[in-house]
């Protein structure tokens, strides 16, 4: 018995001396710097790496982080994969309770959460997304809130695929009909039927945003029945594209620029850039304005941008043609959803 | 000397009770190690686990509420393994239970919360039975085995959540507004579990747990029927010539194990989401088959042992962003700890075995 | 639905179910070694995650994809080799190491990603060989004989696996050891290094099973790739009543199913797309609980084995 509590009290001890032992003194002594950075943490729900939703709003960060002078000017702290919902409503409460300026909350299914959170920090700046709400019908101020217009790419990338398209057959690898992958399908669907009557949108959806095996043997249908153009959403399309690739079919990329996973196939993407809206919402919370806008990323405030691949040339009327489509969907002559 | 054996058996429980808890700072010296190669200092990242876990009002209550999911459905989990039956199937119970809850508010809506909220609670836990009762009867009729089917039936839920949340059931301001989120409506304010502290999202839930832990303890140690499925799960050969019906008890261990895993289920969409979303089950299947077995598959051990767990997981994150590294840390870490933890209760088998032969 | 049944649709399914069964298969009968000798590993995905990784980051950098296979399969080993410390020499309840093991691979597999490259990245795999002769078969020759290597090892690997569990002595004792560990002990065979011997080899073929992926099939790493395949692979075992050709037909089964329902998207098939994803799984459910077989699950499954312990 004696031997046991021995060991175990060895044990604690040991464990304590190493705790404390690279215990910082205490917390770091915060040294005031000439000009406080502005701080911002970002909440995701999936990697700073998944060439799709989370590293999209993440890279932008780190862009107006470059442009505004480097971590002296701008702090970015982030919390990734965080697709459990109360993980992340843990995370962006804890992010404001330290003081950080500006809060993202980056995922839709954070909204409840963040509804009951930012009434209690009325000096942080909040933002969500994808959801036009920013709450302001429930008092709250200080919510920013941004949407995709995820329709409007999806139109453009969807003649271009259709005008390119040999067999006249494309393939789109969805993950769940919901959300921007939703919205994105339909306006690729509608885009190509508007501008090749006849042409066939071949849709299919694997039920998850992460099977990247079932995303490639979709891909390798819709190749096998006959599409030339293929095209999908969420970070799972990276199985799509490496089939794409060895097939060689064409990929049109969406909510980010996948071109160098396969340069040689992809022929444009759809790029979701959120410097603008992030630009605004400091100089907006500069100003006083904590919140209550609702932001949409579109073609025609550069939210979304059409990112073409210098590699796999478009033939120049079919590009002419994509840009009197996009010429369209600003000036709303054309409707990207049916 | 009567008294002091006495004493001694005392401790020997005590020990064996801490024993997993011991292996925890084990599991930690490694992390310690991996944390100096991604260059972030283990110490920060420690004292922000337990600040994380404990350090504020807010921190416990978090605890508290990651713990209620992870105690429910390990209180399924240990039914169905005292039953002898494997009910990986955690995941999927929750997501009908939920569902099915979340369902019923809506359509009743203006129902009083007298009615509506215990009813929404009853018809979670009744939906998530029946998503275990599947794999149950088929076990017991046609000798399915359950770790297949429930694996399977995971996908299932999932998939008709995904309908269900896309069409049927999604909030009809996400058609309105074009955004299409894959989540209901707003569930009616009157089957919102009572939140225990204010600003916090601690809920009425937690205690419920806590009292389905103490009916479960009674179940399987006072009545007969709980003492016929653990006579199953012991040594199911004895139990038939003893005149138990085996497959029919498996097949109720692992139903009840889907009651509770679809309590779990509406408890979560109640308490603390108050709307059904993706992703809601969060991994609780299989954690809570973790807590579980840190509980030692004792309703009452699963208690402590989902607050630790629930604490691990709380203040994991919490560390991921005091030092910043990448969320794949915390996984590797947990692994680490349930490896570790797993692995010490050699020793405690060993010593029991060496008493007995004392004895 | 009458587009369904053309030659095209079924090549195509035949084409993508081979595929699609390739990863199940390595970690299936992996796993079928494993459990014939009484352990059950639930860290498969772990495994596989930590193989695609390892396989996919030694073929880049060595650019040689032969020497990234080994690594996966080194790595595969050590994984299996710790579940084996944890379950056999320290018998713990396996199901919890297994999952602790997941968790531990998952985590380091994407810890590694994040912190030695900067982003998903592709590369080109293993290239597809066709078959001399039977590779010219008209429409069948494509999609049965023109696979890549890896594809047509999953497939030799059935016969071979049978081979070793049924009809030799080595098969015979692994067998023994998961039936009966006493009498397998008492005619003096050492259960712990059987034990320690197919874990680790289920570790090794859910190595390659994750390189199946990574460096011949998807060529490229992403986190939690997996995503949840191992599970499944698990599930397939139990399919399969531990054999090897059973194993075969659940893997076949199911990934032709999951070909058939891309298809019956493809096609326009006017149904709720969830339901065609259901159905894989479902099927996979119902063919076992309509071919009326008593699964003969080694009798020692899941229990350590305690020498003396009668």
């Amino acid at each position: 018995m004696k031997s046991v509590l021995s060991r175990l009290l060895m044990l604690v001890v040991l464990v304590a001396l190493l705790l404390s032992a690279c215990a910082p003194a205490a917390t770091p002594a915060p040294t005031q710097a000439p000009e406080k950075p502005l701080r911002v943490a970002i909440v995701m729900p999936s990697s700073i790496t998944d060439m799709a939703f989370s590293q999209g709003m993440y890279e932008a960060w780190v862009k107006v982080q470059q442009e505004m002078g480097g971590p002296s000017k701008l702090e970015i702290a982030y919390s990734e994969n965080m697709f459990k919902v109360p993980d992340a409503a843990a995370a962006i409460r804890d992010y404001a309770s330290q003081g950080y300026d500006i809060v993202i909350a980056h995922g839709s299914q954070y909204g409840t959460s963040l509804a009951q959170i930012a009434p209690e920090f009325p000096n942080t700046t909040f933002a969500w997304g994808t959801t036009t709400d920013t709450f302001a019908d429930q008092g709250i101020k200080n919510v920013f809130a941004y949407n995709p217009a995820a329709e409007q790419g999806g139109y453009v990338l969807g003649t271009i695929a259709a005008l390119m398209s040999k067999t006249g057959v494309l393939g789109v690898c969805g993950p769940v009909e919901a959300g921007d992958a939703k919205t994105y399908v339909d306006g690729f669907k509608y885009g190509a039927e508007q501008a090749r009557p006849g042409v066939k949108v071949q849709v299919t959806y694997t039920g998850s945003f992460s099977d990247v095996s079932l995303m490639a043997a979709a891909a390798e249908t819709h190749i096998a029945a006959g599409a030339d153009m293929l095209t999908g959403s969420s970070q799972s399309v990276v199985g799509a594209i490496g089939v794409a690739k060895e097939k060689g079919a064409k990929w049109f990329g969406q909510q980010w620029d996948q071109t160098s996973l396969a340069p040689d196939i992809v022929v444009a993407n759809q790029v979701y850039d959120y410097t603008g809206i992030i630009k605004d919402m400091i100089a907006k919370r500069k100003a006083g304005t904590l919140g209550g806008v609702a932001y949409t990323l579109t073609l025609e405030n550069g939210g979304l941008t059409i990112k073409y691949n210098d590699r796999v040339p478009v033939p120049p009327e079919i590009k002419a043609k994509a840009d009197e489509v996009i010429k369209g969907i600003i000036d709303g002559t054309i409707k990207p959803l049916p | 000397m009567p008294q002091r054996s006495e004493i001694k058996r005392i401790l020997n429980q005590v020990f064996e009770a801490i024993l997993p808890i011991m292996a925890v700072p084990v599991a930690l010296i490694i992390g310690a190690l991996i944390l100096l190669l991604l260059r972030a200092n283990p110490g920060v990242a420690f004292s922000a686990l337990v600040q994380g876990a404990v350090g504020s009002t807010f921190s416990v209550t978090q605890t508290l509420v990651k713990a209620t999911p992870l105690l429910l459905v390990g209180l399924g989990i240990t039914i169905a393994f005292r039953g002898g039956v494997i009910n990986i199937g955690g995941e999927g119970q929750i997501i009908v239970g939920a569902l099915s809850a979340t369902a019923l508010a809506l359509s009743f809506s203006q129902w009083p919360g007298v009615v509506l909220l215990p009813l929404c609670l009853l018809v979670g836990t009744l939906s998530g039975a029946l998503w275990g009762a599947v794999p149950g009867v088929l076990k017991a009729r046609l000798g399915v085995n359950e770790i297949l089917s429930t694996i399977m039936m995971n996908a299932i839920a999932l998939q008709l959540s995904n309908y269900l949340l896309r069409g049927p059931m999604i909030d009809p301001a996400e058609i309105e507004a074009g955004t299409r989120i894959a989540q209901s409506a707003l569930l009616p304010r009157q089957v919102w579990l009572p939140r225990l502290v204010p600003q916090t999202l601690l809920h009425a839930g937690s205690i419920l747990a806590v009292v389905m832990a103490i009916l479960v303890y009674i179940f399987l140690w006072r009545t007969t029927i709980g003492y016929r499925i653990r006579a199953v799960g012991l040594n199911p050969r004895a139990a038939r010539y003893a005149g138990i019906p085996v497959p029919i008890y498996q097949a109720l261990a692992i139903t009840l194990g889907g009651a509770f895993a679809g309590l779990a289920g509406a408890v979560e969409v109640m308490g603390v989401q108050r709307r059904m979303l993706e992703g809601l089950s969060g991994g609780y299947g299989f954690s809570g088959i973790v807590a579980a077995l840190f509980g030692n598959l004792h309703p009452l051990g699963t208690v402590p042992a989902s607050v630790l767990f629930g604490g691990l997981l709380v203040g994991a994150d919490k560390m991921q962003r005091a030092v910043q590294v990448p969320s794949a840390f915390v996984d590797t870490l947990m692994g680490l700890i349930v490896l570790f933890v797993v692995s010490s209760r050699i020793w405690a088998v060993r010593r029991a075995r060496r008493r007995e032969t004392y004895e | 639905m009458n587009d369904l049944f053309t030659i095209p649709v079924i090549l195509g399914i035949i084409y993508s179910g081979l595929r699609l069964a390739t990863p199940y298969l390595y970690a299936s009968i992996g796993e079928a070694f494993v459990q014939n000798s009484g352990v059950y590993n639930l860290g498969v995905d772990g495994i596989m995650l930590m193989g695609a990784f390892s396989g996919f980051y030694v073929g880049m950098k060595t650019g040689n994809l032969w020497w990234g296979l080994l690594a996966a399969m080194g790595v595969g080993l050590l994984m299996g080799l710790l579940m084996a410390v944890v379950s056999v020499t320290l018998k713990a309840e396996q199901g919890i190491s297994g999952i602790g093991l997941y968790m531990f691979g998952l985590g380091l597999s994407s810890l590694l990603f994040k912190k030695t490259m900067t982003g998903v990245e592709s590369i080109s795999g293993f290239q597809p060989v066709r078959i001399p002769l039977l590779g010219n078969i008209p429409y069948l020759g494509d999609v049965l004989f023109n696979h890549n290597l890896l594809v047509y090892g999953a497939f030799l690997l059935v016969p071979l696996a049978s081979f070793i569990l049924y009809k030799t002595p080595f098969g015979l004792m692994i067998r023994a050891v998961g039936q009966n560990p006493q009498a397998a002990d008492t005619l003096g065979i050492n259960v712990d290094r059987i034990r320690y011997i197919t874990v680790s080899l289920g570790g090794m073929l859910a190595g390659i099973a994750g390189a199946s992926l990574s460096i011949s099939l998807i060529n490229l790493f992403q986190e939690n790739m997996t995503s949840g395949m191992g599970f499944i692979a698990i599930a397939l075992v139990y399919f399969g009543s531990w054999r090897p050709w059973g194993i075969m037909g659940g893997a076949l089964l199911f990934s032709f199913v999951n070909a058939l329902q891309l298809w019956l998207q493809v096609l326009g098939v006017n149904f709720p797309y969830d339901f065609a994803v259901m159905l894989p799984y479902a099927m996979t459910i119902l063919a076992l609980a309509i071919s009326v077989r008593r699964a003969a699950m080694p009798d020692a499954l899941g229990k350590p084995f305690e020498r003396g312990e009668f």
